[in-house]
């Protein structure tokens, strides 16, 4: 199907001989925007590390099972250019200390030693910044540290340093958790518009954030993808009882 | 009741003015040193002291100009081993802290630290002085030595203070390790290397024993390092135990020379770590 | 087009990666090839001593090269008279500043300059300390030791220890430091709730609490002390006879088996002689190695838990 961006087929992963990611089946279509939840330690954040390959970055971690980035193997293919074609988000915003905003926007080809034209950078800095909605507020001091930004605006800035790189898609890992509610609003704007250009996983531990932004949620529970449906569907008339434990908050 | 509680109180400010008297007398030997070589090396310092070699015994003039050339050409060879080595296997211990390597070169990064400077001088005669003679390389290298295990910690103990979150966000970003490591986990730990840097030649600078039998000394200017160097603190050596006037002079100088070099080296690295330590 | 160069690259960086984690090995390693290279040099060259004499060495009393007589037993007294000497007069001091600093004044300005002061101390070349000292101490040394009626060397032991134990003070005091200040505040807090002074509560609860670490603070400053030579070499009078009586070794000259290196080394002109000195070294290498290690041993127990 050419419109399954990333899909896994009995996907599995393993800390040493914790096994987090059980028989994972699921594909993720174009353009949309997938909320993953579900309790601490299901497994969620372990998939989505898996997808961009910063699974394996931990000693002792390993995978089994088929993810593609449309129809190749994520394993099989080059982890560099994985990671080059799937950007990511973190929990808390991590802009880097040493580079100004501008240098950190453009991070990705600045530090892989690429040569590129001035005009195409600054063209790529204002793209980018405008599509995470903070040029307005840093196109004056492009040329400062980021140090002076607040935690909204460095993660707007880190989603406008990913944005650079023209993935095909953007993992979220919780990235509105170690924000204010004023900033977590302000990033929340962005998914709806950053998925015409890219597909969007976030995994949140947060339902109703899942409910506000996502096309479609999956949830997962010790491991086990449970559900995975459009995100109404999930909140109204769940399949799983699991699903619903969850949902009504019987464990969170 | 009172009374008992008196006498502990009297007790607790006794020993309080204890310690302070304690603490800050100390101060006073480094004060009379510090003070008694600068004036009597001040004294000694003037362009002709810094430009002109010693003359032989009983004559009078001469200078430091070939301990001056000398301990900066050691001091720049030592650096330039030390540092790529002692910052590398820096960066190797604090990426890789659980390895056996990481364990048993962790080890012997404490071991050289002990080991007493003279020992690693008479090892360096037998490694380099003996196939290629006396020459300031061999005092280079067991300086070299002694520059590792400060290059080495003070790396390793900067980067490990940096958060994992930086290394993440340059690796989810398509950038190879050598590169993260290289352009942005080195570049934020700058102040913190660059200090212990800067504070492993202060050390050396002033280091004798090793170059007893390596360096040896020269009363020449010369800049050839398969030969013998003279150098500050061996130029000071001899000079100080020799029973000549004018050489003594010659030792002030070079002492307040010495000193000043290190003090600066000193405020410098002080100065480094307020300015440019980068905010996290 | 552009897919395929940036595969490229990725594929060239893969390549510098392994590159670039082999060196990092590779320099580890040289660590490990140093100490055991320094360890192998100084058995080898001190075999020829080892072989004739054997562990007697240590105990032989005389040290007579020109007879080809070798015995460690005069350094090994000169070495510990004068660091034990440096070590014991710098323990008060020592102390005293880490508690000032560790306890009774924290922060300010007074605080950094008392710290930067005593840092100093350990900045200032050991040349520099002997050179000094030779000068302006030894005289002193002299007229004190005619009046309480020893031999006038001004040289020797005592004033070797005497600029040793300034020398060492900053190790011990700037390890010493960080213990105190690590101490939890709930501990000190809990003391002070039941009425105690300040005095007690560093009597009873801060310095148990810190005893192992600041007893590997004194293994440190020891071993420093072991290893030291120029100011000890300037100023100890180089005798190698063993000393008739507890005040004459204390006063008198001596040597310790750094300075007995420092001084004789370019003079050994055949082997044995050669050898001897080097297992000197060997001597000295392993005593202050291990006497490092126990300390550092005992701070990193320490400092995880």
């Amino acid at each position: 199907m050419a419109n399954t961006v990333v899909s896994s087929s009995k996907f599995n992963a393993w800390f040493g001989d914790n096994h987090v990611v059980k028989d994972v089946t699921i594909g993720i279509e174009k353009n949309q925007v997938i909320a993953v939840m579900g309790p601490s330690g299901c497994g969620k954040t372990t998939f989505l590390r898996c997808i961009n390959r910063m699974h394996e970055l931990i000693p002792g971690a390993t995978t089994k099972g088929s993810l593609k980035l449309y129809d190749d193997d994520v394993y099989q293919m080059n982890p560099i250019y994985v990671r080059y074609k799937i950007g990511m988000v973190f929990q808390r915003p991590n802009p880097f200390p040493n580079l100004s905003i501008y240098d950190n926007v453009i991070a990705g080809y600045k530090l892989n030693g690429l040569k590129m034209q001035k005009a195409d950078l600054d063209n790529i800095v204002q793209k980018s910044l405008t599509s995470a909605a903070l040029w307005g507020e840093v196109k004056d001091s492009l040329h400062k540290k980021g140090t002076f930004l607040s935690g909204g605006q460095q993660q707007r800035l880190c989603i406008a340093r990913a944005i650079a790189m023209e993935p095909e898609v953007i993992l979220f890992d919780e990235p509105t958790s170690a924000l204010d509610p004023i900033s977590t609003a302000s990033v929340e704007t962005l998914f709806h518009e950053l998925k015409t250009n890219f597909t969007l996983i976030i995994v949140t531990h947060n339902m109703q954030q899942a409910a506000r932004v996502s096309d479609k949620t999956a949830f997962f529970y010790m491991g086990e993808l449970v559900e995975f449906d459009e995100t109404k569907t999930m909140f109204t008339s769940p399949s799983d009882s699991r699903t619903q434990n969850y949902i009504t908050g019987r464990f969170s | 009741m009172d009374a008992r509680i008196g006498i502990r109180n009297t007790k607790s400010i006794l020993f309080k003015s204890v310690i302070i008297f304690f603490a800050f007398i100390i101060t006073i030997p480094l004060i009379i040193v510090l003070l008694y070589i600068i004036e009597k090396g001040v004294m000694q310092v003037n362009w002709h002291f810094l430009s002109h070699v010693p003359v032989p015994e009983g004559e009078t003039g001469g200078g430091i100009a070939n301990a001056l050339v000398g301990s900066l050409i050691i001091v720049l060879m030592s650096s330039i081993v030390a540092i790529p080595i002692g910052m590398l296997a820096g960066i190797y211990l604090s990426e890789n802290p659980g390895t056996k390597l990481a364990y048993y070169s962790g080890l012997c990064v404490d071991i050289l630290q002990g080991v007493p400077s003279i020992v690693v001088g008479i090892v360096m005669y037998f490694w380099i002085v003996k196939p290629i003679g006396f020459s300031a390389i061999s005092g280079s290298i067991a300086l070299a030595i002694m520059m590792l295990p400060i290059v080495i910690r003070s790396t390793e103990q900067t980067l490990l203070l940096l958060p994992d979150s930086l290394k993440e966000a340059a690796l989810s970003l398509g950038v190879p390790y050598h590169r993260v490591i290289l352009k942005v986990i080195v570049p934020c730990g700058f102040a913190g290397i660059l200090s212990g840097i800067i504070l492993s030649i202060a050390r050396i600078i002033g280091e004798t024993a090793p170059l007893l039998f390596t360096a040896l000394g020269n009363n020449y200017l010369s800049t050839n390092i398969l030969k013998p160097m003279e150098s500050l603190p061996h130029l000071i050596y001899t000079y100080a135990t020799s029973p000549y006037e004018d050489q003594h002079d010659l030792a002030w100088g070079a002492s307040f020379i010495l000193l000043m070099f290190v003090l600066l080296l000193n405020i410098f690295t002080k100065l480094i770590t307020r300015k440019w330590q980068i905010q996290l | 087009m552009k897919k395929n160069d940036r595969l490229d690259l990725s594929y060239a960086q893969m390549k510098w990666e392994t590159i670039f984690k082999r060196i990092l090995i590779v320099m580890s390693v040289i660590l490990l090839l140093l100490v055991i290279g320094v360890l192998t040099t100084l058995i080898i060259q001190s075999m020829p001593t080892i072989k004739t004499l054997g562990i007697k060495f240590l105990w032989g009393k005389v040290w007579d090269p020109v007879n080809n007589i070798y015995g460690a037993y005069p350094f090994l007294i000169g070495t510990l008279l004068t660091s034990f000497t440096a070590l014991i007069l710098s323990i008060p001091f020592s102390y005293a500043v880490a508690i000032y600093l560790g306890e009774y004044n924290v922060k300010g300005w007074l605080s950094d300059l008392l710290k930067n002061t005593i840092e100093l101390i350990a900045a200032v070349p050991s040349i520099i300390y002997g050179f000094w000292a030779l000068v302006v101490l030894v005289p002193v040394v002299r007229t004190l030791e005619t009046k309480i009626g020893v031999a006038p060397y001004g040289v020797g032991v005592f004033s070797a220890a005497l600029v040793l134990s300034v020398m060492i003070i900053p190790y011990a005091a700037a390890l010493g430091t960080s213990l105190i200040r690590m101490v939890p505040s709930p501990l000190k807090e809990g003391a002070y709730a039941l009425g105690a002074t300040r005095f007690e509560v560093i009597r009873s609860v801060i310095l148990p609490y810190t005893r192992s670490g600041l007893f590997a603070g004194i293994l440190l400053s020891l071993g420093r002390a072991l290893g030291e030579t120029m100011a000890v070499t300037v100023l100890i009078g180089n005798t190698s006879a063993v000393a008739n009586s507890f005040k004459e070794a204390f006063f008198g000259p001596g040597n310790t088996m750094a300075s007995v290196i420092a001084n004789e080394f370019t003079e050994a002109d055949h082997t044995q002689y050669l050898s001897a000195l080097i297992e000197l070294g060997l001597v000295l290498f392993f005593v202050t190695v291990v006497i490092n290690l126990i300390g550092k041993r005992i701070i990193t127990k320490y400092t995880s838990h």
